[in-house]
């Protein structure tokens, strides 16, 4: 016992020491370097591009609809509910139920339960609720793929571990090569395992370019890499791949902010920075959107896994906070799986049965 | 992790301490703040509501209490609570006794599965076994080559073979059989529980490997669709118990809750963060103490008494308590703690510490670190003894010599002064160490309250920019080994 309380108190000791000591001699070496000329950027890694030319056809488009998971049931006893008249507690605690479930969060539900306490619902509460939570999404879901004059267009993507970046530019990619658009993909995403082989197998399988380096790996220097080679070979659009990171880490969110900065650098532009956010995400997604926002000036959500039983109701909440636009859903494993955002058919998706 | 909940419940026990008894009313108040904290954390609505009555019930049936507020009664209730939702005591993990050993992991997409069997093989081999990976998702592109990359760094063989998964996983654990590994982990493709056709796999491989334990990866941030997850796994597998991923992320990990409350098996393990080592067994107890913000020193110590060199640490903490600890010592425990793993989590299981200095240590960059090293390492084995011989030229040249500025250097051996004062009261004052070392971490905070805030805003980015001040990158560390420079 004694010997434990002797490691804990030199555990404690150190670990305390070294945060106080790092934290202050950061922001002193900071103080100073404002003087200091910028150094020499690093050497660029070796990169290795691959060129498939062959263009694959586009598959016929699912529907959000068609794709739809599991069975959503509870909105059922919303819909056999009173058509009209006053609203009872049960009613609303129906409501309460079938967004809380759906991920929506005790915010906007409260808001949506207060409105029909106030309002009533004239046309039916399962109406009244679709009204409700569509008023809450009605942000610009224009999505641009032109940069200025002599500057090449870039995607940025970005997002926590796991939920599907790299899978969503290899989609995009599809996407966009099928609308006549010349692609290049930087694998960004340096950190890791395998990351961009993954990346480079959709390379494969669209018919885009990537430019990648090794694990470990510069990201921004991937990224300037890809730059150059898009604007040689007169490439329309860079979908850049960046590494997920959990969004309550200063350093990784100024990682990525500088990321961005590399990025949109002539000759890039960033014309689109998006989140790619996974359906099952609770509502740890709006302080996500939040940091990401931040640190990246997100433009958009790419709202992914959305086959399964999960609703990403939480996109909702992102959008009447942050007024943050879903531009895309992903609706399956399909290369074609990934489609435009559309709110209407999203908020009856809510609603359906 | 977590902290959202703790902070809840903090705020909830505290409204309630400035009354002199709990009301019925106040009980109402107090368990719709609890519903509402519980529903923000992403619990799912019927374990909820389990929650609660089981929460009333503890309470309503208690007598006004004695010695403890209202509040305190409330949280203690709920502390109790949570210990019974996440099951009492942690699972013992026990062999085959023909080994090998199988495990299936088995999950949604993105879950976290190949990086959580690369980290479960490192905790069997640190348990002593002998583990054995197999790559059974064939379905996302490069995920075999992920894991072989990930068995590489961790020195475990890694079984793969492009035929099929079914085929892969017996042939797998024929392989681990034959060449005499006691423990196989096998990697499944991410699937969704609604997908038949693939949980039809998943559970061929169940049936082909006959594992002794089938664990479900779920990430700490999902949302109420945990509970359909969990449940509908656990009618296909039979799910010997839970692996919790990516408990660092931010908060809340209701997840982990609602999957334990709906499948009735216990977590077994649970990821906090992207380093390998950064995993562990579960411990529920610990984890409702955590959830409300008490510490958690068992894992501390525990952690410490693994990945610890015992001569070295005894070594030097003695020479702590009688203050002759010198930066040699220093710079050997520094080493030590950096095998703990990372600071920010090293300091979420430590009692007694601030908020901001959680999140202070949580954003500490590895490089820093580096410097620190860096800095001790371009002393003179003289100056390492003895620092008050370090006059300006001496610093001038240790700056110049580890990279960094001055300012650095002077910072780090005013700190070290510090230490050793406070190390020398503490060694007079050996049987009342815990409370010193929470008047410890308090000042620190203090100090770093001051100093850090805007230090830390543009940590991350001021020291990427500039590589020259990151000197030690690439540098010789003990062992021999050069490490690359790496990136985050």
């Amino acid at each position: 016992m004694i010997g434990s309380v002797v490691v804990l108190a030199s555990v404690l000791v150190i670990a305390v020491i070294l945060v106080v000591l790092v934290g202050v001699g950061v922001s002193r070496s900071r103080r100073g370097r404002r003087t200091i000329a910028p150094p020499p950027a690093p050497p660029l890694p070796e990169v290795l591009v691959t060129e498939i030319a062959e263009r694959p056809e586009l598959d016929d488009e699912p529907t959000l609809g068609s794709r739809l998971g599991a069975s959503r049931g509870v909105f059922d006893r919303v819909r056999s509910l009173s058509a009209t008249g006053a609203i009872g507690d049960e009613q609303l605690d129906v409501v309460e139920e079938v967004l809380l479930r759906s991920d929506v969060g005790v915010a906007t539900t409260g808001a949506v339960l207060e409105a029909l306490r106030r309002d009533g619902a004239p046309d039916g509460i399962a109406s009244a609720v679709r009204r409700l939570l569509r008023e809450s999404m009605v942000a610009e879901r224009h999505v641009t793929t032109e940069a200025e004059p002599d500057r090449v267009a870039v995607w940025l993507f970005v997002g926590v571990n796991g939920v599907g970046k790299t899978t969503t530019i290899g989609k995009l990619a599809h996407r966009e090569i099928a609308a006549g658009r010349r692609v290049v993909l930087a694998a960004g995403d340096t950190f890791r395992a395998a990351a961009a082989e993954q990346l480079a197998t959709w390379a494969e399988r669209t018919g885009a370019d990537v430019v990648r380096a090794g694990e470990g790996a510069d990201p921004g220097s991937v990224i300037h890499d890809a730059l150059g080679r898009a604007s040689a070979r007169g490439a329309d659009l860079v979908l850049a791949d960046t590494a997920g990171r959990r969004a309550n880490s200063t350093n990784l969110l100024d990682e990525l902010a500088k990321v961005r900065r590399v990025a949109d650098r002539a000759p890039g532009q960033v014309v689109e920075t998006f989140m790619v956010l996974d359906a099952t995400t609770g509502q740890n997604a709006l302080a996500q959107a939040r940091e990401f926002l931040a640190a990246a000036s997100v433009t958009g959500i790419v709202l992914t896994k959305l086959d399964g039983t999960a609703r990403g109701g939480i996109v909702v909440a992102i959008e009447r906070e942050l007024a943050i636009p879903v531009k895309f859903v992903g609706v399956g494993e399909g290369v074609a799986d990934l489609i435009p955002f559309d709110p209407d058919e999203f908020v009856d998706s809510l609603v359906r049965a | 992790m977590f902290d959202a909940l703790s902070d809840r419940l903090e705020r909830i026990g505290a409204s309630l301490r400035s009354r002199g008894r709990l009301s019925d009313a106040d009980l109402d108040l107090a368990l719709a703040d609890v519903r509402s904290a519980l529903l923000e954390a992403d619990v799912e609505l019927s374990v909820v509501r389990a929650f609660l009555d089981a929460l009333r019930a503890r309470l309503a049936g208690q007598s006004l209490s004695q010695s403890l507020s209202p509040g305190q009664q409330v949280i203690k209730a709920v502390h109790e609570q949570l210990i019974e939702v996440l099951g009492g005591s942690a699972l013992k993990v026990t062999y085959a006794s023909r080994p090998p050993t199988v495990i299936v992991l088995a999950g949604l997409q993105g879950a976290g599965k190949t990086t959580t069997a690369a980290k479960l093989a490192s905790w069997f081999k640190q348990q002593g076994r002998q583990p054995y990976l197999v790559a059974a998702d064939l379905q996302r592109p490069a995920a075999v080559e992920q894991l072989r990359v990930l068995g590489a760094q961790i020195g475990v063989d890694v079984f793969s073979d492009a035929s099929d998964p079914v085929t892969v996983a017996r042939a797998g654990v024929a392989e681990a059989a034959r060449i005499g590994r006691d423990v196989v982990i096998i990697d499944t493709a991410g699937r969704l529980a609604i997908d038949q056709a693939l949980m039809d796999e998943v559970r061929a491989i169940s049936d082909a490997t006959a594992p002794h334990y089938t664990f479900l990866v779920i990430d700490a941030v999902t949302g109420q669709d945990a509970v359909l997850t969990a449940r509908s796994f656990h009618e296909t597998l039979e799910l010997s118990g839970i692996i919790v991923t990516k408990l660092d992320y931010d908060a809340r990990g209701g997840a982990v809750l609602s999957a334990r409350g709906v499948v009735g098996r216990p977590i077994v393990f649970a990821s906090t963060g992207e380093k390998l080592g950064d995993f562990d067994l579960f411990h529920p107890d610990r984890m409702a103490s955590r959830i409300l913000g008490m510490g958690d020193t068992l894992t501390l110590i525990e952690q410490a008494e693994r990945t610890m060199d015992a001569d070295v640490v005894a070594a030097s903490a003695g020479r702590m308590m009688d203050g002759s600890f010198t930066l040699d010592d220093f710079l050997a425990q520094l080493n030590q703690v950096r095998k703990m793993g990372s600071l920010g989590g090293l300091m979420r299981l430590m009692p007694g510490v601030s908020k901001e200095m959680r999140n202070a240590a949580a954003n500490v960059d590895d490089r820093e670190l580096d410097k620190v090293e860096a800095i001790i390492r371009s002393m003179t084995p003289r100056e390492r003894r003895e620092p008050v011989i370090i006059d300006g030229s001496r610093r001038s040249r240790i700056a110049a010599g580890s990279g960094t500025t001055v300012n650095a250097v002077n910072q780090l051996l005013k700190q070290f002064g510090e230490m050793r004062k406070m190390m020398r009261q503490m060694g007079g004052a050996n049987p009342s160490l815990p409370p010193q070392m929470g008047k410890l971490a308090a000042m620190a905070a203090r100090r770093g309250g001051e100093a850090m805030p805007p230090g830390f805003e543009a940590l991350g980015a001021g020291m990427r920019t500039a590589p020259a001040s990151g000197g030690p990158k690439g540098k010789k560390k003990k062992g021999g080994r050069v490490t690359p420079p790496k990136q985050r």
